[in-house]
């Protein structure tokens, strides 16, 4: 990675995140009484773009913003690849499958990825992985293959997303940043611990919790996938000896507290770079702020619409970085 | 003589480039910072100018000593009378404090200033505070400027 001169870039962060919402905001906007009020507050937080009459617009022109103000900052995006890999990996399923299946693909592309997702397209079309990065080639051509035999679309999904992990993991490990370390880190043993949950309701086999699993330093993932064979019981009573032992019962609660978890867990640990003048950290501490807020926002929004109670939104709502 | 005057230029070139070096470091730094911020607010201009600036001084002190020197040995004023080596040599150890304190005082209160433009950045009216963690670095660019200041006048009192 190049080594770049942070200074301005956290500067101007300084600034913007003292726009960020928070918990004030957030509890005002819970107090709306409906989904239009709800939308009509985020306009005035200046929220979301100029047309703030869809929820879907309002998030995606907060992405927008997001990596527009990144790509301002910085020299060189791939200081941020950690982030716009997850998004390659995504249209890479969705090209997968599109290419298999026969049906256009535009429609499910996010964008933000390292590669052009319609280059992508093309690529796995003419089964020409050359120019792809290594990683993300091999998976194309593993993932086709399977499809193409099995015709298993979760066993598809569980190799991208497995390689999705890897080069997450596999960034954070040639980056000299702790703050990129402890978000992979976070990342990928979440991952693991709710491919653990969800396959092992689903009576998943050994073999696919090894294959969608990613080698992690605080997880040992051959104990994590026998125990997710035994059972629901035999996951939690792994994980009670490992770091996540707080997690235990989040995840006895739900899915959702657990991820709930997760992100306050990574939100707080964020929080250290309010002080670091120098660094990328409060750069990639505003990036997951950022999304965290949209998460929250997202809830709020589809929480209004199906006119859910006040306190089972408060339930679900995340700590904020500000 | 020729050898002696030398050596007393060099004290006083030395005073003005380090401590110049270190100051243009420590301003360039909290300028970045300035721009950041007034990229987004420019009403801050004001508050963060103070901030900015606080790294320049170091490269005044250095200026100081360099004319202190430069009027000791005679070059401005005229009459720049015999100086010996050990002279010479007394003005350039006269110089060193300054020279090395300005220039490393000036890099570190340059990164303080940054963070105390970010900490005015979130919250203005932490002005006051901001402004004293860097000031606090100062203390030793000023320690050093006395002790330049009263070496130099002490070489003029040894009667060499």
């Amino acid at each position: 990675m190049k080594s770049q001169d942070f200074t301005y870039a956290v500067s101007r962060i300084r600034m913007k995140e003292t726009k960020l919402l928070s918990r004030k905001d957030i509890e005002r906007l819970i107090s709306q009484n409906d989904y239009q009020s709800v939308l009509r507050t985020l306009a005035e937080l200046d929220f979301g773009g100029d047309n703030n009459s869809d929820a879907d617009d309002i998030l995606l022109a907060e992405q927008n913003k997001l990596w527009s103000l990144m790509a301002e900052l910085v020299e060189d995006m791939s200081v941020f690849d950690i982030f716009r890999f997850q998004n390659d990996y995504h249209n890479l399923k969705v090209c997968v499958k599109s290419v298999y299946s026969n049906t256009s693909p535009d429609s499910m592309f996010v964008s933000g990825g390292t590669i052009d997702a319609k280059d992508l397209y093309e690529k796995v079309k003419n089964r020409d992985y050359k120019e792809l990065p290594e990683l993300l080639g091999d998976t194309a051509a593993k993932s086709f293959d399977i499809l193409l035999k099995t015709g298993d679309g979760q066993l598809c999904d569980a190799v991208i997303d497995n390689a999705s992990l890897k080069a997450v993991a596999l960034f954070a490990a040639q980056s000299q940043d702790e703050v990129i370390k402890d978000y992979a880190e976070l990342y990928v043993d979440s991952a693991n611990i709710k491919i653990a949950v969800r396959g092992s309701k689903l009576n998943k086999s050994y073999e696919f919790f090894r294959k969608s699993m990613a080698a992690s330093e605080n997880l040992n993932i051959e104990l994590l996938a026998r125990s997710a064979v035994k059972g629901f019981d035999e996951i939690c009573s792994y994980l009670a000896t490992t770091k996540y032992k707080d997690a235990v019962e989040y995840i006895k609660t739900s899915m959702s507290a657990f991820e709930k978890w997760c992100d306050d867990l990574l939100i707080s640990g964020m929080k250290k770079q309010k002080s670091e003048p120098f660094t990328i950290g409060p750069l990639i501490a505003y990036i997951l702020a950022k999304q965290n807020e949209i998460k929250v926002v997202r809830l709020i929004l589809i929480a209004k619409l199906n006119s859910l109670d006040d306190a089972k939104i408060n339930e679900r709502i995340r700590e904020m970085y500000v | 003589m020729e050898l002696g005057l030398f050596l007393a230029l060099l004290g006083a070139a030395l005073a003005t480039f380090m401590a110049g070096i270190g100051s243009s470091i420590g301003v360039g730094k909290a300028g970045v910072a300035a721009a950041g911020v007034l990229a987004e607010e420019p009403s801050l201009f004001s508050k963060v100018l103070i901030l900015m600036l606080l790294p320049a001084t170091q490269g005044i002190y250095g200026l100081l000593v360099a004319f202190l020197i430069l009027q000791g040995v005679g070059i401005i004023g005229g009459g720049a009378g015999e100086i010996s080596n050990l002279e010479g040599l007394l003005y350039l150890a006269a110089s060193l404090p300054i020279a090395a304190s300005g220039l490393f005082s000036a890099i570190h209160q340059g990164k303080c200033s940054v963070a105390g433009i970010h900490t005015v950045a979130k919250k203005p009216d932490t002005m006051g505070k901001s402004l004293i963690i860097p000031a606090m670095v100062e203390t030793y660019a000023i320690l050093a400027l006395l002790i330049s200041i009263l070496a130099i006048n002490g070489i003029g009192s040894l009667g060499l």
